[in-house]
């Protein structure tokens, strides 16, 4: 396969001003890959500062509840900051470090992975800028005014529908204009080569510690492992070290929005066409002529009209099956999961606890599913009320 | 050697400097556009290259891409706007560039976006999100067309990169003088010349400076190092305020001595 490929997806499409960057950074991963001190000093940052390895828990009353395979959840709403997003952003950091980048630039949808950068570059002395999209802002305030106390500077998007893809064009931007003293810690298993490897590579401990602690909890691998998918960095960190396992089926679950048929959805697998945008070749939502759609989810962080290119492969080999659950359903998850766990999951992982409940039910008693539980549900406690009516139902 | 190249080469052995407007298409209306296009021939331009709107234009600085959602409001898209070209008046005979983004082009097909601007007579291609590592597919199609694939060269871009991206070129090479998006500027590096002067000295084809160029001043300045400018910015804030008058200026410097 082609450097960079994944199948036919993946690549580079970005302004020459790029490339040189690009380059340097894919030899200084490659370094910093081969040199064990690299690994030691995330580990060491994984370990004392983000609180891994997090638990493989038994989701007991879930399981009850449901009635078919047994659940359990991978606690990555227990990482500092409340999500997995704060792997990559500490691993990317300390590449920066090691380039001699003490500028850093990132992009965010619903927050985490700016707050993630935020701590990061608060972690290390780095200066931090993060762009973000106006509607997100409205609906991720709490997460806007943390990445501030952390010492970043939050910059509004208003430009297309102020969410998560505008949001990475102006930090496309900013990159290219400041390109000489500043790394782009990108936040999800996109963009151009070789920033989905390191996402994914970054993001590969979620799946990992699960696998060893699953066989440690009940002898053997699971039957199912599922994740949601924006653009895809919690479910490829989990998916990729069960890639092999051929006995374990891996699902992927994106967010169909207000339902796939009224075209206001983020399903980019389900509805989209191949294309390129911010700088690989994905699954796209776009018209007819190649303009890229607005994505639609009630979870800012799954609003993104593309998803990773090694997931559009995963698809196109039949690796990994991709669904989508509507904005009421993933409600539902998260409101089920609530009531029987005592957790409140963030509105992405709410999809795919949802989709994992139908699963589950489908499945007997002796078999099980992992969930990837990404992140915490705090920072969307605004958006779940209102689309409550203001009250639990 | 293409019609762009050749055409760069004669307005350069005649004393001159080649001077390449950009226009976004569909800003102020498609039905708008052949009249820039005779606009622009009359007063002596080079080449014109014609922008085509796109959803999400990372390249492109504010003035580019608000001119850009203009035409998006308007409904342009890529087939609409070779439409309007394949009717384009006799008279405009000067070479046509299209720059656009890659998705558009993918959207369209590109052995059949390639046969259009063939049937069409376009001269040249600019695709900003098209580095030379991905280019093959393209360049493959336009094998033994008259359409000239025209590469970008930044100041980040090192020497053997350089070379080995001057040794692709056609119809000319697009220096961008600023590690940046478009968009007008007051000052360049320092480096810039001598980046300039060595570019020029490598490359088999024109060299011609763009980004930020938007002053007399500086379309002097810049084509004193190289074979002409690209200007964009200025002129596509010029046309949305009518001012007709300022493209005539930039164009014409006298000393600049812009011969078709």
């Amino acid at each position: 396969m082609k450097k960079g490929r994944y199948g036919k997806f993946g690549g580079q499409y970005v302004p020459e001003t790029l490339m040189t960057a690009l380059i340097e950074l894919e030899q200084a991963y490659e370094a910093a890959k081969e040199d064990p001190s690299f690994q030691k000093e995330l580990d060491y940052y994984l370990r004392d500062f983000v609180g891994r390895e997090n638990p493989l828990y038994f989701a007991e009353r879930l399981t009850e509840l449901v009635g078919g395979a047994k659940i359990f959840l991978k606690r990555e709403d227990l990482n500092h900051t409340g999500a997995h997003k704060i792997n990559n952003s500490l691993g990317q950091a300390l590449l920066a470090i090691r380039m001699g980048k003490r500028k850093i630039v990132a992009e965010t949808g619903a927050g985490q992975h700016g707050v993630a950068t935020a701590t990061a570059c608060a972690l290390f002395g780095l200066e931090c800028v993060v762009f973000m999209g106006k509607e997100d802002i409205r609906r991720q305030q709490l997460n806007v005014f943390r990445m501030e106390l952390l010492g970043a500077k939050v910059v509004s998007v208003d430009k297309g529908a102020g969410t998560l893809k505008d949001a990475v064009n102006e930090a496309l931007r900013y990159w290219v204009a400041h390109v000489d003293d500043t790394h782009y810690i990108l936040g999800s298993a996109l963009g151009p080569h070789p920033f989905p490897q390191i996402v994914r590579d970054f993001q590969r401990v979620i799946g990992v510690e699960t696998r060893r602690q699953i066989v440690e909890k009940t002898g053997r691998l699971p039957d199912a492992v599922v994740a949601c998918i924006g653009g895809g960095s919690n479910a490829i960190g989990m998916f990729h070290p069960f890639v092999d396992d051929e006995d374990v089926a891996l699902y992927g679950v994106e967010a169909a929005g207000s339902g796939i048929a009224s075209g206001r959805h983020a399903a980019a697998i389900a509805d989209g066409k191949e294309g390129v945008l911010h700088g690989a070749y994905m699954y796209v939502l776009q018209d007819a002529d190649g303009f890229i759609q607005e994505a639609h989810s009630i979870s800012a962080g799954l609003d993104y009209p593309a998803v990773g290119p090694e997931h559009c492969h995963l698809h196109d080999i039949g690796r990994v099956t991709y669904s989508a659950v509507t904005d009421t359903e993933a409600l539902e998850g998260l409101q089920v999961l609530a009531r029987t766990e005592g957790i409140i999951p963030a509105l992405e992982s709410a999809h795919a606890v949802k989709f994992a409940m139908d699963l589950a039910r489908d499945m007997t008693s002796e078999e099980i599913i992992v969930i990837c539980l990404s992140g915490r549900g705090d920072k969307d406690m605004q958006t779940v009320r209102e689309a409550l009516g203001g009250g639990v139902q | 050697m293409t019609t762009l190249e050749k055409v760069i080469r004669s307005c350069v052995a005649a004393g001159g400097k080649a001077f390449v407007p950009y226009i976004m298409a569909g800003d102020g209306g498609l039905d708008v556009l052949n009249d820039r296009l005779l606009f622009l021939q009359g007063i002596g331009v080079t080449a014109i290259e014609i922008g085509i709107p796109f959803s999400d234009p990372v390249a492109d600085g504010e003035v580019i891409q608000q001119a850009g959602e203009r035409a998006l409001a308007n409904g342009t898209t890529l087939r609409k706007v070779l439409d309007v070209l394949a009717d384009r008046p006799v008279e405009v005979t000067v070479p046509l560039v299209l720059m656009t983004y890659l998705n558009p082009i993918l959207a369209y097909g590109v052995a059949d976006f390639v046969e259009r601007c063939t049937e069409i007579g376009v001269r040249g291609l600019i695709i900003p999100d098209l580095p030379m590592e991905e280019s093959g597919m393209l360049r493959s199609e336009l094998k033994d067309c008259d359409i000239a694939l025209i590469p970008l060269v930044s100041l980040t871009s090192p020497k053997t990169r350089v070379a080995e991206i001057v040794s692709h070129a056609q119809g000319f090479v697009y220096a961008v003088t600023v590690n940046g998006i478009t968009g007008v500027r007051n000052s360049y590096g320092e480096t810039l010349m001598e980046h300039l002067r060595r570019l020029r000295e490598w490359s088999p084809v024109p060299v011609l400076a763009g980004f930020g160029i938007s002053k007399p001043a500086q379309v002097l300045k810049l084509g004193a190092e190289t074979d002409g400018v690209i200007v964009g910015s200025a002129i596509v804030d010029a046309f949305h305020r009518g001012d007709l008058k300022f493209i005539e200026e930039l164009a014409g410097c006298d000393e600049l001595k812009v011969i078709q």
